[in-house]
């Protein structure tokens, strides 16, 4: 049985990365917005879990862990300020969310 | 009575200031729910009790120096000096809020313990010696900003002030994180210091040079934090956040986590990447001309006082980066002098703002600020002070802080730079002066008297008043221990 080399995991990890990014970039919604940027996040678990295996070591497994439970904070911050957003603006339209402006 | 092994205590007296900060970040959101609404004023005492008590702690950490916690923490001169300013730019935060949460109906212990758990994080970032740990300790700081930049939860811009501030600095703990990952595959360790080891004996081996992973951590990090610390051309979000946020808020944030993550900056470049030969100066000066030039030239058409100001902490980016460049010991210590400088000059600006922009913020045009030489000259007297330290005139912190950057640049003979720097600086008078122009020579507005600064905002704006000064006419004090912060930093 032939080991799937650590190379692809990085491929896909860069790729999931770059597309959390165009996401970013692109969408207008914030919490599609959001999405992306748990998708760059988990594209970086990935990354750790396949540099671990690359090195045999535990440690990039261990920081999966942290980078989970940061995360789950972030994100319980990040939503309740998205529902304040809401609750005074009745839209998630990132465009119409423009009052500080040069 | 437990008997605690030696090495247990010594992580302890190593992570004391941040033991404290938590402590009493803790203390306060327990006490909260049981004080009155009418009481909840008391807390932002407790608060500032916490500060004081971890600067206190710090001397714990300064006679206890070493590695803690399996080299996860380094406690040395470099973090004791960034604690101290890191600690000191919280507690004036603390002191300049008291007032304004009254005024705008918001008083609630919450407030303080986020301030406090913040400043945690913030010393976490500054002593970190490994990159997960300083992520920790900068989603720390971030998540619990990302909640006090939108504490005035009925106000549409501060709303939008949290909103931006959440997306693009989690966008930009992605791109830091997905560096450490980069670091951490190239090298096995994310141990600062095995970092180095392991770059020093990659550029000593066969290939003579950095892989290409290594190269691509690095610029991630410089990315990552570059959003951090607000610097071009990842600066985008830093005026609307700053102007959005709730003033004594922004006063934070422009010089706490600034502060916390240029340290953090300076142990990965300088120790992490520090026998690189230059490979990041680059990156650095650009981004130092660039964030100087959009600073200055944005805030001379500002009209709105606090949005000027956001612009010009973004412009003071600029010069730290410009001493950043220089690659030094000295370059490190003027860093470290800056920043000292800035934090003072800055909350200091900020906290008058906060006290002039009245109920909802409402006043922060310049023109709100004509003749308020005669209506109120002590506070209009502090500002000047301020004032002129970011302008840069000489007998105040800012001036030296500017005068050792350049110096340090121009050691390291980067002449080029210092002069756009000091350019910059020049156009940066324009917008400073007019200001005090306004407050002195413009007719005063009838329609409007600012009220009465509280007891808890004359003490930050003392502090931060005799501090500018001091830093500006006896500096060799702090020089000293910046120093030695440097070389406690650099000598590893």
């Amino acid at each position: 049985m032939s080991i799937v080399p650590i190379s692809y995991y990085l491929v896909l990890s860069a790729v999931l990365f770059g597309l959390g990014i165009v996401a970013f970039v692109v969408k207008r919604n914030i919490i599609t917005i959001f999405m992306a940027i748990e998708l760059m996040l988990n594209a970086v678990n990935l990354a750790f879990v396949a540099f671990a295996r690359a090195h045999n070591q535990l440690d990039g497994l261990v920081f999966v862990f942290f980078v989970i439970v940061v995360a789950a904070a972030e994100s319980a911050v990040g939503l309740a300020i998205i529902i304040t957003v809401y609750q005074n603006r009745q839209t998630l339209n990132l465009e119409r969310i423009n009052l500080l402006k040069f | 009575m437990i008997q605690f092994p030696a090495e247990q205590l010594q992580n302890l007296h190593r992570l004391a200031p941040e033991i404290v900060l938590c402590f009493f970040g803790i203390i306060i959101m327990v006490a909260d729910p049981f004080l009155g609404p009418a009481k909840q004023r008391i807390l932002g005492w407790v608060a500032f009790a916490g500060t004081l008590i971890a600067l206190i702690s710090v001397r714990l950490m300064a006679l206890d120096q070493g590695m803690a916690y399996n080299n996860l923490i380094s406690a040395d001169g470099f973090s004791i000096f960034v604690h101290v300013v890191i600690i000191g730019a919280a507690a004036l935060a603390i002191l300049g809020s008291m007032q304004y949460l009254d005024q705008e109906g918001i008083q609630r212990g919450e407030y303080y313990s986020l301030v406090l758990f913040a400043a945690a994080g913030m010393g976490i970032l500054a002593g970190a010696n490994e990159l997960v740990t300083a992520f920790i300790g900068l989603e720390m700081s971030s998540i619990s900003t990302y909640i006090l930049a939108g504490f005035r939860r009925r106000a549409v811009k501060s709303n939008e002030a949290g909103l931006k501030y959440f997306i693009l600095g989690s966008f930009a703990t992605a791109f830091f994180l997905y560096g450490i990952a980069m670091v951490y595959g190239s090298t096995g360790t994310t141990r600062i210091d095995l970092v180095r080891d392991a770059l020093e004996t990659m550029i000593a081996g066969p290939q003579g040079r950095l892989d290409s992973l290594s190269i691509v951590g690095l610029a991630l990090i410089f990315v990552g934090l570059g959003f951090k610390v607000v610097a071009a051309p990842f600066h985008i979000y830093g005026p609307d956040v700053y102007e959005g946020a709730p003033t004594p808020v922004t006063a934070l944030l422009a010089s706490g986590p600034k502060a916390a993550t240029f340290a953090l900056m300076l142990r990965i470049f300088y120790v992490g990447f520090g026998t690189t030969d230059g490979l990041w100066f680059w990156p650095i000066a650009i981004s130092a001309v660039l964030t100087l030039c959009i600073g200055n030239f944005a805030a001379l058409v500002q009209t709105n006082v606090k949005r000027m100001l956001a612009y010009s902490s973004i412009a003071h980016a600029g010069y730290i980066l410009v001493a950043f460049a220089a690659g030094t010991v000295y370059g490190v210590a003027a860093v470290l002098f800056y920043l000292a400088a800035y934090v003072l000059m800055k909350v200091g600006a900020f906290l008058v703002i906060a006290h002039l922009g009245q109920r909802d913020e409402q006043r922060l045009e310049i023109t709100d600020y004509a003749g308020l030489g005669t209506k109120q000259p002590v506070l209009a007297a502090c500002f000047t002070l301020f004032l002129f330290s970011l302008l840069g005139l000489p007998a105040t912190g800012g001036f030296l802080g500017k005068f050792f950057a350049f110096q340090a640049a121009l050691d390291s003979r980067i002449v080029w730079l210092v002069v756009i720097a000091a350019i910059n600086s020049v156009v940066g008078a324009y917008y400073y002066l007019r200001v005090i122009v306004a407050m002195y020579f413009w007719e005063p507005s009838k329609d409007y008297t600012p009220s009465k600064v509280a007891p808890a905002l004359v003490l930050a704006l003392s502090i931060a008043a005799i501090g500018t000064l001091y830093l500006g006419i006896l500096p060799s004090h702090v020089l000293d221990y910046a120093k030695a912060a440097a070389d406690s930093l650099t000598l590893h």
